[in-house]
């Protein structure tokens, strides 16, 4: 049997994707599945699943107060975290991008806490800095500012979670820095002998042109933040008083720590669900204010 | 004439002020972090100083004796042998697999990358609990397995992704003047495109190199005897076993995981940064 030349290539480019191929059907179709068929069954790891209908999910609805509380506290931690995240790095990226000297020494400086940020190492950190006689309270002290109970007070303790995310604004603003580098000059020359002022043009020609970026950032920092995981479990331990007892530490618990898989599984399909209808929403609500130059033609 | 000239580089001095004042601030953890790490316990809480009375090297030595049983020597050799052949297989896998999207047309192929953008957004969350029980089926429980074959099969979207953006830009001409001097499809791959791609390639062995590297979830998921440890599952340990006592120690051990992971960055920045833009901007 021969092939005609355009076939043979077809052919040879599904044999180069195979191995993703096969890896999104093994690693990420299959466990998507199995846990959507998981989620409706008893399921200890040491015996077999059993099914019981929907019974997981409403119990997690109707029961479980400790799901309420890790909702409650996972997207305050995400509204206080995201829009603080953006909001530094676009600053920090538009100040940067005004053509300033040693422009890769800042990038290099503000993008390290981002390497680093998810580390235990820097979680220990964390937990060093904000302990009650820890360096900042001991900062606060010389500047005659009262210690604050960062991690013993289920008042603060998530803001001191929300400080470690937001420190990491490093990666968000180097998106950014590569975006404003690619809006034409000439529409900024064009403004100001117009005479629009330096708001006008941040606001009706900066911010249009980056909204894809914008929108990007926005999305991804949500759904990484709705996952967080490392600050919780190794800072705080969920307290106090559940205080930032994330729904990734109540996924972790119920799955690793109770063993219940079914129950787990069940949980972990309400957050992609949360995540999904979020992303959704989103996508439905910044297509029209989104800009794109070719008028919209791909996304 | 020279009025407006000053009154600009005013404002650039003030600008340059206000963003290494920032940046110290942002700095501050870290770099205090390096200097407590030669504090004896005791200067720890007694002073606010930054740099050490009088250093000391004993937090290292003795941290470094981990739990006794197993030193810091096991768990750095531990993370290494988790973390390379991760990447390499990461590496070799996303850029073939983003040649065979970039370079061939096939049918399914629009849809095909749509799943590719896809799996970036979906949450990794949901896929925890039936991956853990099937490598808990196929016995790689407390191997590094769950890490490395993942990779062989390019199971991280971004770096396909990124690379399919960085092929894009480099002309076809090439691997057409290739085939006529008899190259096949793979050795336009390995001889031509590979060679072209080595800042892409870097890019992405450094992402997945630090990324691996600080990874707690897996490993606390995957590995369960102390044997076998990665650095974060040890530094963990550390805080729990000598907590309090021996702050000193742990800082110690933490500033030494985040070394391989600074030196990394240093030494290629370059890379770092224009892999992170070249992923989302292009598209």
């Amino acid at each position: 049997m021969r092939l005609s030349a355009a076939k043979k290539r077809s052919r040879m480019g599904y044999i180069y994707i195979l191995p993703w191929l096969l890896g999104l059907l093994i690693f990420q179709l299959y466990p998507l599945i199995a846990s959507f068929a998981y989620s409706f069954t008893e399921y200890r790891v040491t015996g077999s699943p059993k099914f019981i209908g929907l019974s997981n999910y409403l119990t997690i609805l109707k029961n479980d107060d400790l799901f309420w509380q890790s909702l409650a506290v996972t997207f305050k931690y995400v509204l206080m975290a995201v829009p603080l995240k953006i909001i530094f790095a676009l600053f920090v990226a538009i100040i940067l991008s005004q053509k300033l000297r040693g422009i890769n020494w800042y990038r290099t400086a503000y993008y390290i806490p981002s390497i680093f940020g998810g580390s235990v190492a820097v979680s220990i950190l964390w937990r060093f800095l904000f302990m009650e006689d820890g360096l900042v309270n001991r900062i606060l002290a010389q500047l005659n500012i009262p210690s604050v109970p960062w991690l013993s007070s289920p008042h603060v303790a998530l803001l001191t979670l929300v400080f470690l995310s937001v420190w990491q604004f490093g990666s968000s603003m180097v998106l950014f820095l590569a975006a404003l580098k690619q809006v034409p000059e000439d529409l900024y020359e064009a403004a100001r002998i117009d005479g629009a002022s330096r708001r006008h043009i941040f606001w009706h020609i900066t911010l249009p042109m980056i909204s894809p970026i914008l929108s990007f950032n926005v999305l991804m920092q949500m759904i990484n933040g709705f996952q967080d995981f490392t600050g919780s479990f190794v800072i705080t331990g969920g307290g106090p008083l559940h205080s930032t007892y994330m729904i990734a530490l109540k996924l972790y618990n119920d799955a690793f720590a109770h063993f219940k898989m079914g129950y787990a599984s069940a949980l972990s399909w309400i957050l992609f669900l949360i995540i999904f209808l979020i992303t959704a929403v989103f996508f439905k609500f910044t297509s029209a204010a989104v800009y794109y130059e070719d008028g919209g033609n791909r996304k | 004439m020279t009025k407006p000239h000053t009154r600009h580089t005013g404002r650039m001095l003030l600008t340059h002020l206000f963003m290494i004042t920032f940046g110290l601030i942002m700095l501050y953890p870290l770099i205090w972090m390096v200097f407590s790490a030669f504090k004896p316990n005791d200067e720890l809480f007694s002073s606010i100083a930054l740099l050490p009375k009088r250093p000391v090297w004993d937090s290292f030595k003795a941290g470094w004796r981990g739990t006794g049983q197993f030193t810091y020597t096991t768990f750095f050799k531990n993370t290494f042998l988790l973390v390379l052949p991760t990447v390499f297989f990461t590496v070799c896998s996303s850029s073939i697999v983003a040649y065979g999207f970039s370079r061939f047309d096939f049918r399914f192929k629009r849809p095909l990358l749509m799943l590719v953008i896809g799996t970036l957004l979906l949450p990794g969350s949901v896929l925890v609990i039936p991956r853990y029980l099937l490598f808990n089926r196929l016995g790689w429980l407390n191997t590094y397995l769950p890490f490395i074959v993942p990779a062989m099969f390019a199971c991280n979207s971004f770096f396909i992704y990124m690379m399919i953006q960085f092929f894009r830009g480099i002309p076809k001409a090439l691997d057409e003047a290739a085939t006529l001097d008899g190259c096949n499809t793979f050795q336009v791959y390995l001889l031509v495109l590979m060679p072209i791609c080595k800042p892409a390639l870097f890019s992405a062995m450094i992402f997945q190199f630090i990324w691996t590297w600080n990874d707690f979830f897996g490993p606390l998921l995957y590995i369960n005897s102390v044997k076998l440890y990665p650095i974060s599952l040890a530094l963990r340990m550390s805080l729990d076993s000598t907590m309090a006592a021996n702050w000193n120690q742990v800082l110690a051990m933490s500033v030494l995981s985040l070394l391989p992971g600074t030196i990394l960055f240093f030494t290629s920045q370059r890379y770092f940064v224009d892999g992170v833009s070249a992923g989302a901007i292009k598209g």
